[in-house]
């Protein structure tokens, strides 16, 4: 293969990388403050995507204010999911709290479906479609969106969690939930505010990733788990891990279609999924805490 | 000694009185409700040995339908592309499914919690994905047609009478397989690690072992539901495997009450029939199965079986009450 | 030749050092007590002789063969059981399948036989219902028997978990903490099981922060401070001992 071939499977690898990046800050974000892992992480990129056409289409708001206005949508939902899916269970078991995340993975899909259609959909881009061309390979302007999106929020993260009372309350609350109750910490308003900035952030990629590859009411689900798979990779519980595994992963996929076929390309994401699970849970850059026997 | 008499009335009655019950059903109800019914029974097989896993052991998997696809299409690829006896393909997808539970079961099993889930999800999918990709073997998206019924030497199984007989028969058995095996050292075991697995290790038992051999106990389980569901059909595609079904199964253990083993006939039926007699089921059938989940596990989490039995005892504890409240007077 | 033999058993967590190169022998038939103020590794040392935990460093051996290790089920099976200080009972299971679940070690129905109800099988499950309901007797929680575990009282929990323990047939039992929260009839009543259960031939060895009840039913104590072992012997001369109650200084020792 050409160099400015494997640049350009790279280059789209990482844009695709940077939507499963944002899914894993997502389960990054509410396992540090709960230890749960939200099986509708995935189910919030897409409502994203979804709304933000349906703000931007069918109720004519322009561009920048619909994606806003999702954002903030579905940040709103991801606060309702809480208050009502799970802070009613929240002392229950781990696979309570599994299933009742899935029920509620399955609810926003069936909903989207029914409320906002079957169809893919998109936005279109935000600064034009014109390629620009980078060592031979064609690059879309709307790529340079998302990666610069991505950097920008790693950074706000970063700065978020080291550096702010917030931030250090949530990493407290995943370190030793009952410490944190001892010491003040509303454990329970955390974990509120960590679901609504999940979702918030998975609305996020949602929409900065439409105008590439388009929306639909099924997307979470792969979504999910390959935002999983990426925050495996990075170390469940470390906010650049959780970016950085997400690129590699997209790469890794991307470069996977140019060698293998792309109908295999889901699973290659899936064998990562499963081989970085058995054989080394706590991820390239791991801080988390293992589940093992 | 009291000790054993009741352990054993309590397991034969119920048995006894459901299997006349299926016995005696295609007296009274037409084909159609017959077809419906041999649905049940297939995932009713399934059911049990997930709840099985789920309820007495306390593992969790989302990937079930992968066996259950696996178990199908071994059946399906013996009986045409080699055009062997459907006996033998029975074989072959409890062996396989067996065999890939086993070679998955072992690294997945020592995950706990979240991680086990998404594990089996993440081969759930991979299953999926090879259903579709390995098109030379399984027929991709297209699948697999003309697959023989059940037979025995010249007798083949064609009417949905002797399917749904065959198939409850094997469903019943099952159920004996799964009550023997919770009334025993190897089900106490299982829900001693379910109870407190470092407990259940200082105790002398090998947590690991079981687990696994619970695992691939469950997917034999899905695995004989496959071949059943292939030979019922005589069709075969990779779209019900999915993780939709998965989901689906454990709405159907959940549901029913995981701690016991009715709670997966029971729940079978309630799921597989629901969707046939509510039409505004078919149509937001996402919304409506969610929905269901969510509420058993935020409402009444031990499900519809255990749920009943405490209603009854709450009720028994309140008649107590009134009786003795109107003897003082 | 002791029963029960560690040799120079250290483990550490990060920096800290739980159990600093502890050695010790308990001989058959002791009734031998492990003490110390909290934190002093006690618990650890528990679970690196049942195989809970690895040792960093340092060896267990049990009728001098070395255990060290082993897996906790395969450390059961060679007769050496325990209670935890955080009970650790099967909670959905009656209090009779509890010590039935206790028998494992010792009898042998596997998935096949069990799954077919093979004869061999039924003979097996009604010796285990009645060793395990003789085990409830000798305990005194029998007329519990159908209870679930986790419906019964503390006092009965801690009974309970020492009737699973037994169950395992063991020829040493560990016990820890098995007075904390039981009142002085139970205390007593809880002495008075641990000689019944000596005078059925089974070695004890307990961690206790019970001071009254360690001097009196112990023929030796082990004191453990910050992970060290400070002083070993009976409990008279480890009454005496300077550096025992340098280690208990500033703190209230209970019903001495």
């Amino acid at each position: 293969m050409q160099l400015s071939q494997i640049l350009q499977f790279v280059l789209s690898g990482l844009s695709a990388g940077s939507v499963y990046g944002f899914t894993a800050l997502g389960f990054t974000i509410i396992f540090n403050a709960t230890g749960i892992i939200n099986f509708a992480q995935g189910e919030f990129v897409m409502l994203g995507g979804l709304i933000s056409v349906y703000y931007y289409k069918s109720l004519e708001f322009p561009l920048f204010f619909a994606c806003l206005a999702a954002i903030l949508t579905v940040m709103i939902i991801g606060a309702l999911f809480e208050r009502l899916a799970i802070y009613p269970r929240r002392n229950a078991s781990v696979i309570t709290l599994i299933i009742i995340t899935i029920g509620g993975s399955m609810f926003l899909k069936g909903a989207a479906m029914h409320i906002l259609g079957e169809d893919p959909v998109a936005l279109p881009a935000f600064s034009g479609d014109k390629p620009i061309m980078f060592m031979g390979a064609a690059v879309l302007p709307q790529v340079i969106w998302v990666a610069g999106a991505t950097l920008v929020a790693v950074v706000l993260l970063w700065f978020f969690y080291r550096k702010t009372i917030l931030g250090k309350a949530m990493r407290a609350s995943s370190d030793n939930r009952e410490a944190a109750k001892i010491v003040g910490i509303n454990v329970s308003r955390l974990t509120l505010y960590s679901f609504a900035f999940s979702a918030a952030i998975g609305a996020f990629a949602g929409v900065v990733v439409t105008p590439i590859s388009m929306a639909v009411f099924e997307m979470g689900g792969m979504i999910g788990l390959k935002g999983f798979a990426a925050a495996i990779l990075g170390g469940l519980g470390n906010p650049i891990g959780s970016v950085l595994g997400g690129l590699v992963l997209g790469v890794l996929e991307s470069l996977s279609i140019g060698i293998i076929s792309s109908g295999y390309k889901d699973a290659i994401s899936l064998l990562v999924l499963l081989v970085v699970l058995f054989l080394r849970p706590s991820g390239l850059f791991g801080s988390a805490r293992e589940e093992r026997t | 000694m009291q000790v054993k008499n009741s352990g054993i009335l309590k397991k034969y009655i119920p048995l006894a009185v459901f299997s006349l019950a299926i016995f005696l059903l295609p007296v009274y109800i037409s084909n159609y409700e017959m077809k419906t019914l041999i649905f049940v029974g297939i995932n009713a097989i399934v059911a049990m040995g997930l709840c099985l896993l789920m309820g007495y052991a306390g593992q969790i998997s989302i990937g079930h339908a992968a066996f259950y696809g696996i178990g199908a299409y071994a059946s399906a690829i013996i009986t045409t592309t080699y055009g062997l006896s459907v006996w033998i393909g029975f074989l072959a997808a409890i062996l396989l499914s067996g065999l890939v539970a086993l070679l998955i079961g072992m690294p997945s099993l020592r995950l706990k919690g979240h991680y086990l889930a998404m594990a089996t999800l993440g081969f759930g999918e991979i299953m999926y994905v090879f259903f579709v990709e390995m098109d030379q073997l399984t027929g991709g998206t297209e699948g697999i047609l003309s697959i023989p019924p059940l037979s025995i030497g010249k007798f083949a199984f064609t009417t949905s009478k002797q399917i749904y007989y065959v198939v409850w028969i094997i469903a019943i058995l099952l159920l004996i397989v799964a009550l023997n095996v919770i009334h025993s050292r190897v089900g106490r075991a299982l829900r001693a690690v379910h109870g407190s697995e470092i407990a259940a290790q200082a105790m002398g038992v090998n947590t690991s072992k079981y687990k696994i051999q619970i695992f691939v106990l469950s997917a034999v389980y899905a695995g004989i539901a496959g071949s059943l569901y292939a030979h019922f059909v005589n069709f075969i595609n990779p779209s019900p495997f999915t993780l939709n079904f998965s989901i689906i199964l454990v709405i159907i253990v959940v549901v029913g009450g995981m701690s016991s083993i009715w709670g997966a006939l029971v729940g079978s039926f309630v799921m597989t029939l629901l969707p046939e007699y509510l039409r505004v089921f078919q149509e937001y059938n996402l919304i409506i199965y969610a929905l269901i989940l969510m509420s058993v596990m935020i409402f009444m989490p031990s499900g519809l079986v255990p749920g009943f039995f405490n209603l009854v005892n709450q009720f028994k504890q309140k008649e107590g009450i009134w009786r003795f409240l109107e003897s003082k007077n | 030749m002791a029963l029960l033999r560690i040799e120079k058993l250290t483990k550490a967590y990060g920096g800290l050092v739980a159990v600093d190169s502890v050695d010790f022998k308990i001989y058959e038939g002791q009734i031998k007590a492990l003490i110390g103020p909290n934190g002093a590794g006690k618990t650890t040392i528990f679970n690196l002789i049942t195989g809970m935990e690895k040792p960093d460093d340092g060896e267990t051996f049990f009728n001098e063969q070395g255990i060290t290790g082993l897996k906790p089920h395969q450390i059961a099976r060679l007769g050496i059981s325990r209670t935890f200080q955080n009970i650790q009972l099967f909670g959905e299971m009656t209090v009779l399948e509890n010590v039935m679940v206790g028998r494992h070690p010792r009898t042998k129905a596997e998935f096949f036989a069990s799954a077919f109800r093979l004869p061999p099988v039924g003979r097996e499950e009604k010796a285990i219902a009645e060793d395990s309901f003789e085990l409830a007797k000798f305990i005194g929680i029998v007329s519990k028997a159908q209870t679930l575990a986790k419906n019964l009282s503390h006092g009965e929990r801690r009974l309970l978990e020492i009737a699973r323990a037994l169950a395992t047939e063991p020829e040493i039992i560990l016990l820890d903490e098995p007075a904390a929260g039981l009142n002085d009839r139970e205390t007593g009543e809880l002495g008075e099981l641990i000689y019944r259960i000596r005078d059925k031939g089974i070695t004890v060895f307990l961690v206790e922060h019970n001071m009254g009840l360690v001097m009196e039913i112990s023929d030796e104590v082990v004191v453990l401070d910050h992970g060290k072992k400070i002083a070993e012997g009976p409990p008279l001369l480890i009454q005496e001992d300077e550096q025992v109650i340098e280690a208990y200084l500033g703190k209230e020792i209970e019903h001495a």
